[in-house]
């Protein structure tokens, strides 16, 4: 006879998913969503190093290993307080364990905006209409899983022309101690003409216990709808992290994203995926990664043009120290309709650490033939010369340093169009050197 | 001020200085010129602590301290300024940021507290309007995009808001037109006095001519083989560095 000591997150998640896709408690048409998505998810499986796009990072430590698929302490209390951002008026939202805690948050007063928890969205006409129409076109094997499993998330919709008066503050907290996998699934929908700062950090609560943490976002942007949207990723080594942001974009639209992690969380791996699929669109990708100890941030993203008169801009920059890895790997497409477009991309490295590293991969695949793309990557480490003259003005070496770093940053962390965001992610940096 | 005994200097492995020695005074303005190779810019390197240059042996004291034992950064404390000869240019830190930050670090290491930033602003402009260093240049990135003139001029505006006792200028002439020397040398004129002292380290008369030393000395083989005043630099500028090198060698070759 054979005992098996410890199971697998993914038998765990075979066994756990009948009750999960039972018919009866949510609309059939969802459930269906739900079973279709967890036979492809079964038929993937956790992706291995052997495919392309899962080729830098080893996820079989992570997955290889039984967790707690429910928080076993729903509605505790739970300090987020960490996440606050000096001098940013916002609204908080706090998500503890991917569950929304409207009693730790804050009400949005302003007229069009609707918050809600996933679970209750489930008849929204919104909902019918966006959920699972964007991300689960990829074949990211967690976002299937997402679909098939999640239990939480929150859904935020726009009316036409509504404005966010102040940032919307997602905080996604870890707590408890119990080792967990926890799913989040958020759906963002920008009606025509609105308008929206959100921020989105990750935090780990003291003491919280190991966790494997699977988000996917879907953002859609209608026509002439804007949004600015940075993400912080300010967790600590016991919690890891898949995330899949998925974002739609309709006409006259403009879309920013920020992409900020700093040292702690031991696993990250983003992707982000901007869809132009309209004419006349805007969509911003920036990133900053600063890596400390043996961390592994992998951030791949999608640009993908399919309409005329689009602009993209993408910059990424990575600071790796210790024996950290950072991973960028960004693809453009601009399909065969993409005439006229803009599309640009950079990504610098600056290897600090000696046992750090670096895989960089930028992509481009033209099939339109009257467009202005361009990539470049850049390799290199502290400038001997600059530190020495800024040395000789009687600045010290650690003050050098971080002055170099910041000058680094400066190309990304100078495109942040609040102030309060920038100076937050600027005393970041510097604390994570 | 400054005392240099001896002083043996490399860099990977070609000896470069051989022995150097030289004495300055507070209120002194010393020019050091020689042919090219002579060892003119490593003296200056080596002075201000860079560490690609290696000290076989000498010592110099600055005040009274240890010089060399000393960081790049404390020599700057101390009061020891080095005008690049290529100044560096660092995308994305501002020169106003960057000038801000040396002047408070060499406060805390006096023990002041950081300048008020209206009492800092107001220096600004006072020091600005002393080498013509235009406003606009001064909020932005370091150096970036400068002519080689404003990157010169960006050295002597440094200079004067950081106050050194000691400033060694590494052909700050080099590469200036007239103009641009002129307000370069106006610069310097204006922030001589009795407690600070200059090393011109210079390959032409030219510059000597708007900013008069009280000392010149000829460095040839890493050693300074002729001192005088000024009119040594009036000399050598009319028989040129050859005959120099000619009559140095051939005092060389009678000593053997």
């Amino acid at each position: 006879m054979i005992t098996q000591l410890t199971t697998s997150l993914y038998n765990q998640l075979v066994m756990a998913a009948p009750d999960c896709l039972q018919p009866g408690q949510e609309p059939k048409t969802f459930t269906d969503i739900r079973s279709q998505s967890f036979r492809k998810f079964k038929q993937l499986g956790f992706p291995t190093m052997k495919l392309e796009d899962w080729k830098y990072i080893n996820l079989q430590g992570l997955v290889n290993q039984s967790y707690s698929l429910e928080d076993s302490l729903p509605g505790r209390p739970v300090a987020h307080e960490r996440a606050h951002i000096p001098g940013l008026a916002s609204y908080h939202l706090v998500m503890v364990n991917g569950a929304f805690r409207p009693d730790l948050s804050d009400s949005i007063e302003d007229s069009g905006i609707t918050v809600m928890p996933m679970a209750e969205a489930l008849d929204e006409l919104l909902f019918a209409k966006h959920f699972a129409a964007y991300a689960d076109k990829t074949d990211n094997p967690f976002v299937a899983l997402n679909t098939a499993l999640f239990q939480n998330g929150l859904f935020i919709s726009f009316d036409k022309g509504s404005v966010a008066a102040k940032a919307i503050h997602i905080i996604h907290v870890v707590a408890g101690s119990e080792s967990l996998f926890s799913q989040t699934r958020n759906l963002i929908v920008m009606g025509p003409n609105s308008s929206a700062d959100i921020v989105e950090t990750f935090i780990t609560e003291q003491g919280a216990g190991k966790s494997l943490n699977n988000l996917v976002s879907e953002v859609v942007l209608e026509e002439s709808a804007r949004m600015q949207h940075y993400i912080l990723q300010t967790a600590s080594s016991q919690s890891s992290y898949l995330t899949h942001t998925e974002i739609h974009q309709s006409k006259y639209s403009l879309y920013n994203n920020y992409n900020c992690t700093f040292p702690g969380a031991s696993f990250v791996r983003n992707n982000i995926n901007v869809r132009l699929a309209e004419a006349d669109v805007e969509g911003h990708l920036y990133g900053i990664t600063l890596t400390a100890d043996d961390q592994l941030v992998d951030n791949h993203t999608i640009v993908d043009h399919l309409k005329p008169h689009c602009e993209s801009y993408e910059w990424y920059k990575n600071i790796v120290q210790d024996a950290s890895t950072a991973v960028f790997n960004g693809k453009i497409f601009v399909r065969e309709d993409a005439q006229k477009t803009n599309a640009f991309q950079q990504n610098n490295n600056m290897l600090i650490g000696d046992k750090s590293t670096v895989y960089s991969k930028p992509q481009l695949e033209i099939f339109a033939d009257d467009v202005k793309c361009s990539h470049g990557c850049t390799i290199g480490q502290f400038n001997e010369q600059s530190l020495f003259y800024l040395r000789a003005r009687g600045i010290g070496e650690e003050q050098a340093r971080i002055l170099l770093v910041h000058a680094f940053a400066f190309d990304v962390t100078s495109r942040f169009s609040n102030e309060a965001v920038k100076n937050y992610v600027e005393r970041l940096v510097e604390e994570g050197l | 001020m400054l005392s240099i005994r001896n002083l043996q200097a490399s860099i990977e492995d070609k000896q470069i200085l051989r022995g150097l020695n030289l004495e300055v005074g507070a209120g002194e303005v010393h020019a050091i010129m020689g042919p090219n190779g002579s060892g003119k810019s490593t003296l200056g390197n080596v002075l201000a602590g860079r560490e690609s240059y290696n000290v076989t042996g000498g010592s110099v004291t600055f005040d009274g301290k240890d010089l060399l034992s000393l960081s790049p950064e404390d020599r700057a404390r101390e009061g020891l300024f080095l005008a690049f000869q290529y100044p560096v240019e660092i995308p994305g830190v501002s020169n106003i940021n960057f000038l801000k930050t040396a002047v408070n670090e060499i406060r805390a290491y006096k023990g002041f507290s950081p300048m008020e930033a209206k009492d800092f602003l107001n220096m600004v402009k006072e020091k600005q309007g002393l080498v013509e260093f235009d406003a606009k240049l001064a909020n932005r990135s370091l150096n970036e995009g400068f002519s080689g003139g404003e990157k010169k001029r960006n050295e002597i505006f440094q200079l004067a808001m950081l106050q050194p006792k000691l400033s060694i200028l590494d052909e700050t002439d080099s590469g200036l037109d007239i103009d641009a020397l002129r307000i370069v040398a106006n610069g310097v004129n204006q922030l001589r006095s009795k407690e600070n002292a200059f090393i011109l380290i210079t390959h032409y008369q030219r510059l000597l001519e708007y900013i008069v030393p009280d000392f010149v000395h000829v460095l040839y083989k890493g050693r300074i083989v002729r001192s005088g005043t000024k009119e040594l630099a009036l000399e050598l500028e009319e028989k040129g560095y050859d005959w120099l090198k000619e009559t140095v060698d051939a005092e060389a070759e009678k000593a053997i």
